[in-house]
């Protein structure tokens, strides 16, 4: 098997390589264009988009599948406390 | 008990694509008296503000009544939540929750006697934006007769690529001081105690910790996307101390109820990703899906879609359809074969493999307060929703006299979920 990755990883091949690596450390340094321009975000805009739209029914919501399930987390919500006995 | 983002956080990442635009470029009509070229002015400066630095969320008010009825059990509620900025860079927010509990669940008609109690909760946060950045810190207190608890939050998040992109990282630690209570008078069983006491013999302590990483993105100009990961750690006394297993045993119901034994300490992982779309006649369409997998071998999907809608000029109508399954804990049974059987036992509701679907509807009425000049917006909402539990490995063991343990009919559980409450932004 190491034959094998020896024989395949010619220079060629790891010049490509290191180009590939310098290019994205490259990359790195150039500003991101936004490719949603501030003037095309309307509709973004519009509160129904919001991700806490109703944030107090949502933290409510959350806290009532949480003590009824297994799972919890990754839902952006705060909790306290247990209300769950 | 598991703060990933705060709340406060995630409005000042939502406020990059809109809370601030709240009533103005949403097409409401609520400030009819300005004209066409002052509201597109407006939305511009408005809209092209984010680009120049990230926001913080919207001075607000909101009183709730919230109710929870199924299964035996009756939870109701209010909850209060204010938030107020201090200057441009500062703001403070404030909730009081509370829940009046009145269970007579299975669990409890099994192994305990039913009760009243109330948990109450006060939270206090604080939002620090500095340029691009939104530094959020919390502290959460929540009270009942056998459990109190503290949280801590902390949490970072910062604008990037032209604000398209704002990734969030956040730290929450908890602790938990866990109370057992027992009647301290003679009561009929199954019948409310009247003088409920803390066992002198039963105080545990359970700590936790979690670690969030968020990102949220905007794809197209008609598309939002949110990822969140979490991962928690918990130690300490992780079990319910009311509920307990039950094994096979000769004689009477043909089991033996005994008590539960978890692990002390659980580790879990959770993802989740969420795309909103905005639909050409202004509506909006979400979708979102979290995947969750624990140290207990828990695995849970949860899936939900929902709708958006406004109408007749006032009106904003939501409906969600939210899907959810998991597999039992390794440790879960719902008859043991005997005693003492394993190491670890458990027979929580929670821990079984379960299927649930519920199905919600709401609805808000925008309005205005005449001659209350400072409040520039309010609604009053509406929100109801209908939850359906059906229990893989859960069995109604109150029927074990009619069937025979372990051949009871799995158990099943609806439950009705209601909110009003009316939100007012100043």
């Amino acid at each position: 098997m190491s034959h094998r990755s020896e024989r395949e990883c010619t220079p060629a091949l790891r010049a490509a390589l290191r180009l590939a690596a310098l290019a994205l450390l490259l990359a790195g340094c150039s500003p991101v264009q936004p490719w949603v321009k501030p003037y095309e975000r309307e509709h973004l805009a519009d509160p129904l988009m919001s991700l806490s739209r109703n944030s107090i029914s949502a933290t409510y919501l959350d806290h009532m599948f949480e003590t009824r399930e297994g799972s919890h987390g990754a839902t952006g919500a705060v909790g306290g406390g247990c209300g769950c006995n | 008990m598991r703060p990933a983002r705060s709340a406060a956080a995630a409005d000042a990442i939502d406020g990059v694509r809109g809370a601030r635009v709240t009533g103005v470029a949403s097409g409401t009509g609520r400030r009819p008296a300005l004209s066409p070229f002052t509201r597109t002015l407006l939305a511009l400066c408005i809209i092209a503000g984010p680009a120049l630095s990230g926001v913080l969320p919207e001075d607000e008010a909101d009183v709730m009544y919230h109710s929870y009825s199924g299964g035996g059990i009756t939870v109701e509620g209010p909850s209060v939540l204010i938030r107020k900025k201090v200057g441009d860079s500062l703001s403070f927010t404030g909730q009081y929750y509370e829940d009046m509990i009145s269970s007579a669940s299975i669990d409890v008609r099994l192994s305990a006697s039913p009760y009243h109690e109330i948990r109450k909760q006060e939270s206090i946060g604080a939002d620090y934006l500095h340029g691009k950045t939104t530094y959020s810190v919390g502290y959460i207190h929540s009270r009942e007769p056998d459990y109190n608890a503290d949280t801590t939050y902390y949490s970072v998040s910062q604008d990037m690529f032209g604000d398209l992109t704002t990734v969030t990282l956040g730290y929450k630690r908890a602790w938990d001081r866990i109370y057992r209570d027992i009647c301290n008078a003679p009561h009929p069983t199954g019948s409310f105690c009247p003088d409920i006491i803390n066992d002198p013999t039963f105080h545990q302590q359970a700590d936790h910790r979690g670690y969030s990483f968020g990102v949220s993105q905007i794809l197209t100009r008609n598309t939002l996307l949110d990822l969140n990961y979490e991962i928690n750690t918990d130690q300490g006394y992780l079990a319910n101390p009311y509920r307990e297993i039950r094994y096979l045993s000769p004689g009477g119901l043909g089991f033996t109820l005994a008590p539960q034994v978890y692990p002390n300490t659980r580790t879990s992982n959770a993802a989740s990703v969420l795309l909103k779309y905005y639909l050409p006649w202004r509506a909006v369409l979400s979708a979102q899906y979290r995947y969750y997998h624990d140290t207990w071998a828990v695995l849970g999907d949860t899936f939900q879609l929902g709708y958006t809608l406004p109408a007749w000029h006032r009106w904003v109508f939501d409906t969600s359809l939210r899907y959810y399954t998991q597999s039992h804990a390794s440790f879960y049974s719902d008859l043991f074969p005997r005693a003492d059987y394993q190491n670890y036992e458990a027979r929580d509701r929670e821990l079984a493999a379960f299927d649930s679907y519920t199905v919600g509807f709401g609805a808000e009425y925008q309005f205005d307060i005449p001659k209350v000049p400072w409040i520039h917006k309010s609604s009053a909402n509406v929100r109801v929703d209908r939850m359906f539990i059906d229990y893989s490995d859960y069995r109604n063991a109150l029927l074990a006299d009619i069937y025979g343990a372990g051949n009871e009919p799995l158990y099943h559980l609806d439950a009705t979920i209601f909110e009003a409450f009316i939100s007012v932004w100043f």
